[in-house]
């Protein structure tokens, strides 16, 4: 059984769930992922999404999201004149490389001093979006759960220390993943939680010596209105 | 005590146990389940109720065509004709219905039900009866729930997505909602609405998704006009007495496995059917240009 809200649901913004409104919070994700205002974007997109973008608003779905538009907001429609008023600049490049799904977008985000972020994110169906790669490291963000992701340097002991910091705060954890890119070398941590956590356990990890970064984010949106 | 289901039988039989209405016992699931309030269950469901609403609107008065060119502007048409063979009522969901499909097509705000492509079937309906019946939200409550319980069946039963199992899976399953929905809208009893989801969608086995370039436009948004009248067709049937020989669950199990046996090719790819006609393929060749 799912929740009655799942099958007469989202609320969105048509015509498509998948190239739409996944699109949407694709693009929100990413959004949240990269913290700093977006000046510029490179859009790659493939497979489904790189034939019909045009006819779907995908286009105007990823840049809205970018804008941090929900996927049930109308403002999506003219996303294109919202970006252009935010001085967003955006330009979307149609692959015709195989992606890793159907419905698959890299997003090359870049802030005003030149940082760059790469993300890539599938759009699975039903609105429901999965973040796979950022910075060419492995990653799975459903946006659907309070998610912390560390970037750190892989050695003994990283990991039990931010779980047992979480564990301190009464932060119950559901899912976790730990990825490398090879031994003794850049690595990531997938944290997916119960509850929300705050922000003196969050500076805590960023604190930690082998911890280069750390990102946290919340729920994309809830999942019943109050 | 759980009003948890799996199946339409399972609703049934919870029905006749507590003596209550199905569309009761699908709302006590969901606050078993999600550990919510009724209040705000219900909150929830008249939100939604009420995008229901403005997209019936939103497809009427915005008579521009899509981006694509292949739709809009249709229910309009279909307002400003007086009709000579249907019912006020059937004649209005057939509008609505429409009207839904066009406003999504055109990126306006709607409700998936259960998906986006399929999203005016049940809305259009709801809302032609409310309105040539005289029913208040109330009504329109019964219907939410009646209709959200039949698709929650379906879905975790068998699909409702296009891709997995045809056009079936998704237009049906929203004309099955739409059928049971209208009965709860009229009190009917739970025998009538189990009889109305099996013999509406008993009539909708087989049914392809072959959209014309990829987009939910052709045959997309007239068929959600088509079923939804097809679902008040099914919804009469079953309040006149009319049974299905096929029980409604197992009916959804041969949806199912139609669905599985259907070629890729006319399961939402584009690569059969329709899409592949002449004039189809024509259009497609056009849009990629655009």
């Amino acid at each position: 059984m799912s929740s009655i809200f799942e099958i007469i649901g989202p609320v969105m913004i048509g015509p498509s769930s998948s190239h739409t409104a996944g699109a949407a919070r694709l693009g929100k994700m990413a959004r949240s992922i990269f913290k700093e205002p977006i000046e510029r974007v490179d859009l790659t997109l493939y497979g489904s999404f790189a034939k019909t973008y045009k006819g779907h608003g995908t286009d105007r779905a990823l840049v809205g999201g970018l804008l941090g538009f929900d996927a049930e907001d109308e403002r999506i429609r003219d996303a294109f004149k919202d970006a252009a008023e935010a001085n967003l600049q955006y330009q979307f490049i149609e692959s015709s490389e195989e992606g890793g799904h159907p419905n698959e977008v890299k997003f090359d985000l870049y802030s005003k001093d030149g940082h760059h972020m790469s993300i890539v994110g599938r759009s699975l169906g039903g609105g429901r979006i999965l973040v796979t790669n950022v910075n060419n490291l492995e990653v799975e963000i459903s946006g659907e759960d309070f998610t912390i992701l560390t970037f750190h340097h892989d050695c003994p002991g990283v990991i039990a220390w931010v779980t047992s910091r979480l564990g301190q705060a009464s932060v119950n954890i559901s899912t976790m993943k730990v990825f490398r890119k090879r031994k003794h070398c850049e690595a990531v941590m997938l944290i997916n939680t119960d509850e929300p956590v705050d922000t003196q356990v969050m500076a805590d990890i960023q604190n930690h010596k082998s911890i280069s970064s750390v990102m946290y984010f919340e729920p994309l949106e809830k999942a019943v209105a109050e | 005590m759980s009003y948890l289901y799996d199946t339409l039988a399972d609703l049934a039989h919870l029905s006749d146990t507590h003596n209550l209405p199905m569309w009761e016992i699908v709302i006590r699931a969901e606050m078993e389940a999600s550990g919510q309030s009724r209040e705000a269950i219900e909150k929830e469901a008249l939100r939604r109720i009420q995008i229901f609403k403005d997209s019936v609107v939103n497809g009427i008065e915005d008579r521009k065509r899509t981006v694509s060119g292949m739709s809009g502007g249709q229910a309009h048409v279909l307002l400003e004709h007086t009709p000579r063979l249907m019912s006020p009522t059937a004649y209005k969901a057939l509008t609505y219905a429409i009207a839904v499909n066009e406003a999504n097509a055109k990126m306006f705000r709607v409700v998936a039900c259960p998906t986006a492509g399929s999203c005016g079937v049940m809305p259009g309906t709801m809302c032609a009866v409310a309105e040539e019946l005289k029913l208040d939200d109330e009504a329109m409550l019964r219907g939410f729930f009646m209709g959200a319980g039949i698709g929650n069946v379906i879905t975790n039963q068998a699909c409702v997505a296009g891709a997995v199992g045809g056009c079936q899976a998704e237009v049906g399953s929203a004309a099955a909602m739409a059928a049971g929905a209208v009965v709860a809208m009229l009190e009917g009893t739970t025998k009538q609405a189990i009889n109305a989801v099996a013999l509406c969608l008993k009539n909708v086995l087989g049914l392809v998704c072959d959209p014309v370039g990829g987009l939910v436009e052709v045959p997309c948004v007239k068929r959600n006009g088509i079923y939804a009248v097809h679902a008040l067709s099914a919804a009469e049937m079953a309040m006149a007495g009319l049974i299905s020989q096929i029980p409604v669950d197992e009916v959804i199990e041969a949806m199912d496995r139609i669905g599985r046996a259907l070629p890729s090719t006319l399961r939402e790819t584009s690569e059969g059917g329709l899409a592949t006609t002449e004039t189809g393929r024509r259009i497609a060749k056009q849009l990629a240009e655009m």
